[in-house]
Order: structure tokens, then C-alpha cells, then sequence
């Protein structure tokens, strides 16, 4: 009785986790999440350690088989995982902070200062190339943790953010139902919450998910010119190493094709969710 | 075919079909066009009348034709190639579309639009030609120098009247006017209706099918008028005979229910018709009307077929007879 | 018939409502220009314009969803602007309430259709208990049938019946003023006169005033008692709604009349129609009347004559 209400109220949950695009991209996800946490506790090696002999392919000592130089590839890729996964949400994250505030001042805001002051400030932003930026910055910093890189990539990711936000600020703005809530003499916080919020609710969380996969494209991108974090591992270094030790030339498909690989299943398990979501907040999709 | 019958549509059924079955938004229509006249189609929303004006000019999946004839100028369009109906576009059969106001693309000029549309039609967009589109602009009261404006910077009814040359640039035999004055404010409305007889007058159309919800502009402009309703057609007669003196439930229901000037509700108290129009998704057999109908009866459960009252006034009902004629306005 | 020695129940005097835009190339335009008039109780007033003559601004700042950039609304002969605090608000709107155009975007479509009567119980009557009954009866006041609407979403029902639902929300409370912005412009002709004919009902019931919006003419002579007609942000003509129709002064609200379709008549096929002729009539009207400002024409109905 108690489980069927539960659903009855929190239904847009109970759409969320029966739709089959959701459960695929998440189910796909996690198994990624779970290598990058219980891979490098499972494995017996050390990314840098030389485990073996060079040029082996998969085998059940190196499950992804050796680097040229005999590091195993399997540790190289789960502990790269980690530095990879945790810059992405990392800057994931600051970058759709700063696009939700400057997004949102700016909408509700539109024609004032605020807003022409904001969005002069996010053109200029967008206007500058990015990866030139990226790398520039990089290049002069001589010490390069996880939190900087971290940073570097948001620091050219919200602008794309705020002006989505915006839009959809905008566009919330003119719908009679604020009004209406308005004329109710509702307490503003409830307008917020019920009207705006929950109406950018979706909208926000599948920004999130999109700011989060190109976030991980553009570090890998960063780390695969050699431009990651200084110490340590990454995914993109994994890659890196194998371009430039012409791997797939000379037969070592195991090297780059399965880092890329999981690479590739990340960003599109995450696109999958995104797609399934926007069902879920859709009611009308629902019916069709 | 009688000679002066330039479109003749025979039970022609177009439906939408979508996942879930059969959309019959146009189910069984037959009607003739006239050389020289100006055919009203009016119903309300989702009777149908804009479903119809696509089915001829501009079908797009799901928008499909199932069965039945269009014979326009002696060949039936539904069975044309789209290749070769497109060549017959805009110079015999145009269709001025629904919100036209947002057909001109805002990075174009006015004369670019012209030019390229015309050009897409395979003749030369020469001197001859624009010398022709500056007499219809003047025609229409615009200034010519607005074919070097951009959209942006024309009003609402401005806009419109570019449409209308653009659509009538060619003389077509047939325009098909789609809502036009519905987006437009009163006065534009007026003008735009007006517009489109002087074009037929002058012979630069030859007969026009005018849709639109607004039955009092119908009034002003149409020489007959057609009633659609869920996708059937329920009476066609005289813009004068249908108006005062309608025989189907829903006409009479339809024209009592509109305002008319010098008329207050402490005088006269106005009714509408109660209900909703019916889903037509994989709607059965029956009038489409008899949920809401006074006068319904048994035989209502079988599609009603259409009688001639005279020879110019034809209506699909069963009762029509036991009703009889309500002289309204 | 309009009792005139009663309070006006709403007072609109000079308003005026200039919007900006812009911050480093400033524009400005001017929506409303000093317009007055008087609203009595148990009356509907048709405020009759075209797109751009600042009819929904009016309403809009009466509701107090914009604020005036001048002159003054008083609400039994109380200055609205003065209202602080939400004791004060909220008592200001349980006796004036809107209805909007377009009935889907009046709805959060996220939630169901109960939720507009929610927040109407959850502000102004918390002590209610029977609050299912309660909505009920009014939705059976609107011809609405509980069963089928009730806990459904916005985007499963039509727009008809989104329209009385709104009105069946305003009706919880004891409203005095209701704002009625083109509520039937998106409704089908069949369904718009159910539902005028139910708002003049409920006025005669229980003493509410209409501001009725529209852009329908014949709508405003059929519903209203007295009519106004906007022009480009002023109130060009008003009065008693058939001397208004059978007397009209000013030329924009002359023009509008001879541009109503009729079934009753049909237009003059040599009459040459052009709208631009129309704006040349106007100002060499309020040229040829320069300095009179508003003329009384008779004891309701009064006309702009020129603009200075």
C-alpha cells in the first residue's frame, strides 16, 4: 500500500527509472564509474611499474594487455579513469555553477544592466578559442594538479551554460502560469520553487550531464597534447603514449582501441540518459 | 465535367497516420470550384479545412491520401508526380499559407525573395518580370521600394500583402487562401479580405478557395459557401442561403451562435454549442456530429449521405427534412 | 442600466506606462498615455484595441504585474500603489483577479489542474476543510463536470475548459474586479459564448465588474454596458455601448466599425478600404481640433480630440 502511493506521489521518479534509455546510459555509466573505483584496488600492479614483457596482447596477467615498454595497460587505464572522471566532474560542476548564476541573473533580469553587463562578459568569453586558451594557460603554469585543470576547462565551458539558461529564463518569464502564481499573492519562494526551478529542474540537469561530457573531451583533449595534469596518469595520456608510440601500426590494437573504447561508452551512456530524461520530464512525451 | 468547373475533388479522404491508428481529418469530401468564384470553407478548429488545403497542395507525411480524386483543369493532382505538380505551382494553383507572416526569411530581401521564388519556377527574373511586381505592389497600395526592405521592417498587414502578390505573381488559375486574415488586426483584415476580390474581379485569379473559422467575413466575400465539420462536409450552398437560411444542426447552431452588432445580451441571449468536436483517431462510421446534435436519432449511427435540397444547396443529414429551415440574422 | 451616483469600484486615473529597454542604447516606448476612466460594480467594460494600442498593459498594471511609470489606479478609492506587505496584497487580490489569453500557458504543466485552486486555499482560505467539496461546487457553477477534470494535467484538457477552470478559481473568492484578457480569443466560436454568457451571469449574480479585453467588436457590443477604444497607448473614445456603436466620433473608432464583418449587411464593394488612409484621418483630426482636448459628448461618452 505504502510502496504503491510512494510512486503515486514521486511519479516523475517512477518515469525515470523505468524508461529504458535512462537505465541503459546509467547502467553503462556506473560499470565505467565502478572500473575507475574497484579497478585500481583490484589490480596488482603499479601504473608506472614495468609488469611484464612489452607488446602483449590481452591475456589473463594483463587483461588489456602491455605497452610497449611492458606497463600494463588495464592499471593504466583504471587508475587514468579516475583522473579523467574526477577533472570532468569537477569541472563539470564549477562550469554549470557559474553558467546556472550568470544564466539565471541575466534572464531575470533581461534589459537591465545585469543582464547587458553578464552577457557582454559571456561573449567575450565564448569568442575566445577555447583549446588556444586551454593550452596557453597549461603551457605556462609549471605545475599542474587535477584542481587547475580543473578550472582551466570550466573557465571556457559556462558561457555555453549561461546563455542556455538564459533562454530558458527568458522563456519561463513569459508564461502566464508565473502570473498567475503572482496574482495568488503565492510567497515568492514558492514561485521560485514550484514555477521557475521546477520548470528548469530538467533543463538544468540534462545541461549538467552535456557541460559534464565536454568537460571529459576537453581534458582528455588537454591531456592527450600532453598538457594534463604533470603528475600522474590520465586517459588521454594512455591515448597519448599510444599515437606516439604508433601503436596501431605496429599491431598493438589493444592499447589504444580499448582506452578509447570506454572512453567512447562514457560520453554515450551519458547522452543516452539525456535523451531518456527528457522523456521522463516531458509529460507529454510520455503519451506518445 | 461541366465546363465551367475548374477543381473537382470526389471523396477525397486524407488521414494522418501515426503510431497509434488513423487520424481521419478528411474523410469523404466532395465539392466543386467554380470558374471565377470564391469558394468559402469554414468549420472550426479541427474540422478539417486546413488538413484539406494541404492535402491538395502540400502533403507531407503523416499526412496521407488514401483514396479519392482532385481533378484540377482536367488532371487529378493526387495522382501527379510531385515533380510535375510542383511545375503547375504558383502558376496555375498557389496556395497563400497559414501564418505567412513567417514565410519571408528574415536575411533575404523582398525582391530577392521574389526573384529566387520565381526563378525555382524556371523563368527569368528579368526586368519585365519586376516591372509586373512593381504594378501589383502599387495594386495592393505598397510602395515598390519595399522590395529592397527586409521583412523586419514591414508591418503585420504589409507583410501579408507581399504574400498575396508574391502567391498571385504568376495569374494562377486556382489561389487557395488559408486563414489569411485570422493573424491580422481588424482593419488589415478588412483590406486583405477586399484584396482578394478585386484580384478575382480583374481577372488576375480566376477563382479562389477561401478558408477561415470567421464566417461574417465569408459573408462579405464568398459566392458559396461549404461547412465542414470533423473532417466531413455537412452543407454547401449560396453564401445567401446558408447564411439565413441554413438546414443543417450544425450550421444553424454555428450562425446562432455568432455576435452581430446591435445585438446585446439583454436583448438576446446567444447559445453556443455544447461539447467538444470528436477525437478522429480511428474514428468510426456516423455522423460526426450527433453527440452534440438535438435532433439525433438512430439513423445518426450510419455516416450520413448528401442530398441535394435544390440544385444549389446540398447537405449531409439524415433529418434535415423533420428540422426545417430557421431563418436566422 | 449603470447606476453613476454609486463609488466607481476602480479608478484608473493618467496612467501611464513607458517601457525601456536597453542599457547601453536606451529605447523607449510608450504602451499607455495618460488614460482615465471609471469602472462601477455589477458592470462589464469592453476595453476594445488592436495589437499595440497598450489594452493588456492597462490590465497588467492593474493586476499589479507591472508597475505605472505615471498617474494612478485606486481601488475603492484606495491607492494601490500604496499596498505594502502581504496581508495588503493578499487582500487586494481576493477581490481583484485575472483570466488570461492563453489558457496552456496559465498552467505549470507540471502539475495537475487541482494545483490553481491549491495555492487559492492555501492564501486566502487556509481554514477550509472540505476543500475537495468546496471546488467542486464552484467548477459545477462553470458548467464543468468534476469527474472529468479534476487530477488531470493541463496539456488533457481542452482549451474551453481551461478557461473555466480559470474562472472557477477566481470564483472561490469574492472577487469585485475581474480582468478578463482576451479569454476567448483561442477558443472556437461555438465554445466562446458558453462561456461570456456565464461571466455576465456571475456579474449579475453577485454584483462582479469585468474589464473585458478584446479585440472583437462585436464580442464587446454583445457582452458589455459601456465600451472604451484604444489607439496607440490612449483611450480614444468611450461611453454607453450603443451610443458608442450608434455614435461614434473619433475616426480610428469610425474605421473600426465600417472593418467589422456583419451577417447582418455586407460591405460597400466601392467603399475603397486602406488602412494607411486611416492613421492621415486621425492626425488631421486632432490637427483640425487642436487644443480640446477630451470633449464630453454626452453624460458617459467622451472623445479624444486632440493630443495636446
Amino acid at each position: 500500500m505504502a510502496g504503491k502511493d510512494f510512486w503515486k506521489r514521486h511519479e516523475n521518479l517512477y518515469f525515470a527509472v523505468s524508461n529504458k534509455k535512462v537505465i541503459l546510459g546509467v547502467t553503462v555509466f556506473l560499470a565505467i564509474v565502478a572500473l575507475a573505483i574497484f579497478g585500481p584496488m583490484v589490480t596488482p600492479y603499479d601504473y608506472e611499474e614495468f609488469a611484464g614483457r612489452g607488446y602483449q596482447p590481452p591475456s589473463k596477467e594483463h587483461w588489456f594487455g602491455t605497452t610497449i615498454m611492458g606497463r600494463d595497460v588495464f592499471t593504466q587505464v583504471v587508475f587514468g579513469l579516475r583522473s579523467t572522471l574526477l577533472v570532468g566532474f569537477l569541472a563539470g560542476t564549477i562550469a554549470s555553477a557559474i553558467g546556472l548564476v550568470v544564466g539565471f541573473v541575466s534572464g531575470f533580469f533581461s534589459g537591465k544592466a545585469p543582464d547587458e553587463g553578464l552577457m557582454a562578459l559571456t561573449n567575450i568569453f565564448m569568442v575566445i578559442p577555447s583549446l588556444t586558451l586551454l593550452i596557453i594557460l597549461s603551457a605556462y603554469l609549471p605545475y599542474r594538479g587535477i584542481a587547475t585543470q580543473a578550472i582551466i576547462v570550466a573557465a571556457t565551458a559556462w558561457p555555453w551554460t549561461a546563455r542556455a539558461v538564459r533562454s530558458q529564463t527568458l522563456s519561463l518569464k513569459s508564461q502566464e502560469f508565473v502570473n498567475l502564481s503572482r496574482i495568488s499573492a503565492a510567497p515568492t519562494f514558492r514561485i521560485i520553487r514550484e514555477d521557475i526551478a521546477a520548470n528548469m529542474f530538467s533543463y538544468v540537469f540534462m545541461v549538467y550531464i552535456l557541460q559534464f561530457n565536454g568537460t571529459i573531451l576537453s581534458s582528455v583533449g588537454l591531456e592527450f597534447l600532453g598538457l594534463g595534469p604533470t603528475r600522474g596518469i590520465s586517459l588521454g595520456l594512455v591515448l597519448q603514449n599510444a599515437v606516439n608510440w604508433n601503436a596501431l601500426h605496429l599491431g598493438m590494437w589493444w592499447w589504444t582501441i580499448i582506452p578509447g573504447l570506454i572512453l567512447t561508452l562514457m560520453i554515450v551512456s551519458l547522452y543516452f540518459i539525456n535523451t531518456g530524461l527528457d522523456e521522463v520530464f516531458n509529460p507529454r512525451l510520455r503519451e506518445m | 465535367m461541366a465546363a465551367d468547373v475548374i477543381l473537382d475533388v470526389q471523396e477525397l479522404r486524407a488521414y494522418y497516420r501515426i503510431l497509434k491508428g488513423d487520424v481521419k481529418a478528411v474523410d469523404g469530401v466532395t465539392f466543386q470550384v467554380r470558374r471565377g468564384e470564391i469558394l468559402g470553407i469554414a468549420g472550426e478548429s479541427g474540422c478539417g479545412k486546413s488538413t484539406l488545403a494541404h492535402t491538395l497542395m502540400l502533403r507531407k507525411p503523416p499526412l496521407t491520401h488514401i483514396s479519392g480524386k482532385a481533378v484540377f483543369l482536367g488532371q487529378d493532382i493526387m495522382a501527379m508526380g510531385k515533380e510535375t505538380f510542383r511545375k503547375r505551382r504558383l502558376q496555375d494553383i498557389s496556395i497563400i499559407p497559414q501564418y505567412a507572416l513567417d514565410a519571408l526569411s528574415p536575411t533575404k530581401t523582398i525582391g530577392t525573395f521574389f526573384a529566387d521564388l520565381v526563378r525555382e519556377h524556371g523563368l527569368p527574373a528579368d526586368s519585365a518580370f519586376f516591372e509586373r511586381v512593381r504594378e501589383r505592389l502599387r495594386f495592393v497600395n505598397l510602395d515598390p521600394e519595399v522590395l529592397d526592405k527586409y521583412p523586419i521592417e514591414l508591418s503585420g498587414g504589409m507583410k501579408q500583402r507581399v504574400i498575396m502578390v508574391i502567391s498571385t505573381i504568376l495569374n494562377p488559375a486556382l489561389v487557395i487562401a488559408d486563414e489569411i486574415t485570422s493573424a491580422l488586426d481588424v482593419s488589415s483584415q478588412r483590406f486583405a479580405a477586399s484584396l482578394l476580390v478585386e484580384l478575382r474581379d480583374k481577372g488576375i485569379i480566376g477563382s479562389a478557395i477561401f478558408i477561415t473559422h470567421d464566417l461574417a467575413i465569408l459573408y462579405q466575400i464568398a459566392d458559396r459557401l461549404l461547412i465542414m465539420y470533423g473532417g466531413h462536409v455537412v452543407e454547401t450552398g449560396p453564401v445567401e442561403t446558408i447564411v439565413h437560411g441554413p438546414r443543417h444542426p450544425y450550421t444553424q447552431a454555428l450562425l446562432s451562435s455568432l455576435p452581430k452588432v446591435g445585438v446585446q445580451i439583454k436583448d438576446q441571449r446567444l447559445e453556443g454549442i455544447k461539447g467538444t468536436p470528436p477525437e478522429l483517431l480511428n474514428i468510426g462510421p456516423g455522423c460526426r456530429f450527433r453527440a452534440r446534435c438535438p435532433y439525433r436519432t438512430q439513423r445518426c449511427e450510419e455516416t450520413p449521405a448528401t442530398e441535394n435540397i435544390s440544385p444549389e444547396h446540398s447537405i449531409a443529414c439524415w433529418n434535415y427534412r423533420d428540422i426545417g429551415g430557421e431563418q436566422v440574422g | 442600466m449603470v447606476d453613476r451616483k454609486q463609488e466607481p469600484i476602480l479608478r484608473v486615473e493618467n496612467l501611464t506606462k513607458v517601457f525601456s529597454s536597453g542599457v547601453f542604447f536606451r529605447q523607449f516606448t510608450e504602451a499607455v498615455r495618460e488614460v482615465s476612466f471609471e469602472m462601477y460594480p455589477g458592470t462589464i467594460m469592453s476595453l476594445i484595441g488592436e495589437s499595440g494600442s497598450g489594452k493588456t498593459t492597462i490590465g497588467r498594471m492593474v493586476l499589479k504585474l507591472l508597475r505605472p511609470t505615471a498617474g494612478k489606479i485606486y481601488f475603492q478609492e484606495q491607492d494601490i500603489a500604496t499596498l505594502r506587505g502581504k496581508a495588503e496584497l493578499r487582500e487586494y487580490y481576493r477581490r481583484v483577479q485575472g483570466v488570461f489569453q492563453d489558457p496552456f500557458s496559465s498552467f505549470n504543466p507540471l502539475f495537475r489542474v487541482d494545483r490553481v485552486f491549491d495555492m487559492v486555499y492555501d492564501v486566502f482560505l487556509p481554514d477550509v476543510k472540505d476543500r475537495e467539496e468546496r471546488t467542486r461546487e464552484v467548477l459545477r457553477k462553470v458548467n464543468l463536470n468534476p469527474e472529468r477534470v479534476l487530477h488531470q494535467f493541463p496539456h488533457q484538457l481542452s482549451g474551453g475548459q481551461l478557461q473555466r477552470l480559470l474562472i472557477a478559481r477566481a470564483l472561490l473568492l469574492d472577487v469585485k474586479v475581474l480582468i478578463a484578457d482576451e479569454l476567448i480569443s483561442m477558443l472556437d466560436a461555438s465554445t466562446r459564448m458558453g462561456i461570456l454568457n456565464l461571466l455576465a451571469d456571475i456579474c449579475q449574480s453577485t454584483g462582479m465588474s469585468v474589464l473585458f479585453i478584446t479585440h472583437d467588436l462585436a464580442l464587446g457590443y454583445y457582452i458589455s454596458d459601456y465600451t472604451m477604444i484604444m489607439h496607440r497607448g490612449r483611450l480614444v473614445e468611450q461611453g454607453a455601448t450603443a451610443e458608442v456603436y450608434h455614435n461614434p466620433i473619433h475616426p480610428y473608432t469610425r474605421m473600426l466599425f465600417r472593418s467589422v464583418p456583419d451577417i447582418g449587411h455586407r460591405w460597400d464593394p466601392k467603399e475603397k478600404f486602406v488602412p494607411e488612409q486611416v492613421s492621415r484621418e486621425i492626425a488631421e483630426f486632432y490637427a483640425s481640433n487642436s487644443g480640446r482636448g477630451f470633449a464630453q459628448v454626452s453624460s458617459s461618452h467622451k472623445v479624444l480630440m486632440s493630443l495636446d
